[in-house]
């Protein structure tokens, strides 16, 4: 009977202490989510209304309802009769863009893949200083470095006057404000963030199935081609992820080694902000390009969730 | 019998041992040769940089001799200490404020069954991480912009101390979630056994032994902050230079010069600084 009597104050309780914990991490939580959703998030909504918006003439917004930023995204409305012309150039600029990112991406690939199996197979205690060596750049100032490629391969530049010394050329070869240049610094940025992923999955690698590969008599070529490989895939997508979304909202690698004659999508949304001038246009390029990273992120999610989970650099 | 026990890996490695290499299971051959280019390529703009910064002449890539001629140069240099200035009561700011913030996330969202909101927690700090630099650029410079001209508030340095701050939590968080899901949920325990109130607890036993974790997250948060230079640089008023701002209109303005490499030496060397002690420190048990 007592026991009986008992059970609904325990519950009670129990429920006073699961209102207390829910409090607890809730108010703890609480200054993330504030700071993060009104200096974060919130300028986010703003934006997409500033992409709805008319430009002012010099800079800043007026206030009247337009698709104007995104139609002229594809067409330019002529002058005299308010028509709309079917105009390329951006459309040129986002597939730049994405080709630049894609030739990034398998170029980090084909570089990151050796390097991170050579660090997996290193000895344990040596392991963490490798990781170490390749994070470490990545912590660096990246217009610094970037300036520094930019010293590297310019006309008077390192690769230049070494080609020289040794009487290769006569004349330097025009390597700086090209898509190479853009890409070569892409490559150099985001290097480690394939690396990481591939070593995160190699690491784990059990060398038994390779063993077992040499007991079957198979090649090096093969044991890599038919055992390594299929056994680093969550790695190899996930770096090829890391490297390609981030190349996709480069910036500062344009800015620098494009010289403002090869804009990426980054460094064309920051114009609309300085020289050009038109907000509205900026802000639905930013929209745009922060839809399709969000979305290609969700695929991979969606694609990853119930298999292996991978760590993210 | 011993010999048939071999495995063909053993019969591979005796045959390389007769040409005198051991046969390796995990070597791949130019493997290395790539580890060791790739790191090269990595390393190879640093140590230009801060090698040129030492260089006698006004030339950047041709070396004549060693000369601190350049560092004496930056010392001196007014606009350097104020754009130096700006950038440490920025950094120092955001970290104080993204550490606290983080160190509070990260007590709510570790150590305990999952609770309803937390996945919302996860989404919203790793939000920065996710959204490209340039887009948060644009939105923050558009947020401050729209503040001042209807609502009339601006805090000055304020708006790029907040700013930073937002991108500095995901930074700080990482180590110390990670050091708080390491740690032992019965050292806690063992302290509520001897009398400790909940805040005792926390303050003898989880604060010391989370330390590490928040000081790894706050040289992290202290670095990604100082070089920060996309979203500064849309977000930042009029006399709000920071280096890596002051850097950018040195090389857009006047062009390449050896006091950009003295500055940017002191910049890479601040970074590589504080992510060593970051690592060390958050290694440490």
């Amino acid at each position: 009977m007592a026991v009986a009597a008992e059970a609904p104050r325990i519950a009670l309780a129990q429920a006073a202490a699961e209102r207390r914990f829910l409090l607890g991490r809730r108010l703890l939580a609480s200054p993330a989510m504030i700071v993060i959703g009104v200096f974060g998030i919130l300028p986010l909504l703003i934006m997409f209304i500033y992409s709805f918006l008319v430009a002012a003439t010099y800079g800043g917004v007026e206030w009247s309802f337009t698709t104007e930023a995104y139609v002229s995204f594809l067409f330019q409305r002529d002058i005299f009769d308010d028509t709309l012309q079917f105009v390329p150039d951006y459309l040129q600029i986002y597939l730049r863009t994405f080709v630049l990112a894609g030739f990034t991406t398998v170029a980090s690939l084909i570089v990151g893949f050796p390097t991170a199996y050579f660090m997996a197979t290193r000895p344990p205690s040596q392991r963490n200083f490798w990781v170490f060596l390749i994070t470490l750049p990545f912590w660096t100032n990246l217009l610094i470095r970037t300036y520094a490629i930019q010293l590297i391969i310019r006309d008077e530049g390192l690769v230049n006057d070494l080609l020289r010394a040794i009487g290769l050329i006569d004349q330097p070869i025009h390597i700086l404000y090209t898509n190479f240049a853009i890409m070569l610094g892409l490559l150099y940025s985001f290097l480690p963030f394939m690396v990481l992923p591939l070593y995160t999955s190699l690491e784990k690698l059990d060398f038994r199935l390779v063993e077992a590969g040499f007991d079957l008599y198979a090649t090096r070529g093969r044991v890599l081609r038919r055992i390594v490989i299929p056994l680093a895939k969550p790695g190899i997508i996930a770096g090829c992820i890391l490297v390609f979304i981030p190349a996709l909202g480069a910036y500062v690698t344009p800015l620098i080694l494009g010289g403002g004659k090869q804009h990426m999508i980054g460094s064309l949304i920051a114009t609309q902000f300085g020289t050009s001038r038109n907000w509205p246009f900026g802000c639905a390029q930013a929209f745009i390009l922060m839809a399709i990273v969000l979305l290609a992120l969700l695929v991979y999610v969606r694609s990853t969730t119930g298999k292996s989970r991978v760590a993210h650099g | 019998m011993a010999e048939q026990a071999l495995s063909a890996a053993q019969v591979l490695d005796r045959a390389a041992g007769r040409r005198g290499r051991r046969f390796d299971l995990k070597r791949q051959p130019g493997f290395g040769v790539v580890a060791l280019l790739c790191v090269a390529m990595l390393y190879a703009p640093i140590l230009i940089v801060v090698g040129f910064a030492f260089n006698d002449s006004p030339s950047v890539t041709r070396w004549s001799s060693f000369s601190l001629a350049w560092f004496e140069k930056v010392l001196a240099n007014g606009d350097i200490h104020n754009a130096a200035r700006n950038t440490l009561v920025i950094a120092s700011c955001a970290t104080i404020i993204a550490t606290l913030i983080a160190t509070a996330a990260a007590l709510a969202t570790t150590r305990s069954r999952a609770w309803p909101g937390q996945t919302t927690v996860y989404t919203f700090i790793n939000l920065p991480l996710v959204v490209p630099e340039i887009v948060t650029a644009v939105a923050t410079a558009s947020f401050f912009a729209l503040l001042a001209q209807q609502v009339g508030i601006s805090f000055g340095i304020g708006n790029l101390i907040l700013t930073h701050s937002v991108f500095c939590i995901p930074f700080a968080y990482l180590p110390i979630r990670a050091r708080l899901e390491d740690m032992d949920l019965t050292l806690e325990q063992a302290a509520a056994d001897l009398y400790a109130t909940p805040w005792q607890a926390f303050r003898r036993v989880t604060l010391p032994l989370l330390t590490p974790g928040i000081s790894s997250g706050a040289a992290l948060a202290f670095i990604i902050s100082f070089d920060d230079f996309t979203i500064t640089q849309l977000v930042a008023g009029a006399g709000q230079t920071t280096l890596p701002l002051y850097i950018w209109g040195q090389l857009h303005k006047v062009g390449v010069t050896p006091e950009v490499n003295a500055i940017s030496a002191i910049l890479l060397v601040v970074s590589i600084l504080f992510v060593s002690l970051s690592f060390l420190v958050g290694r440490r048990r």
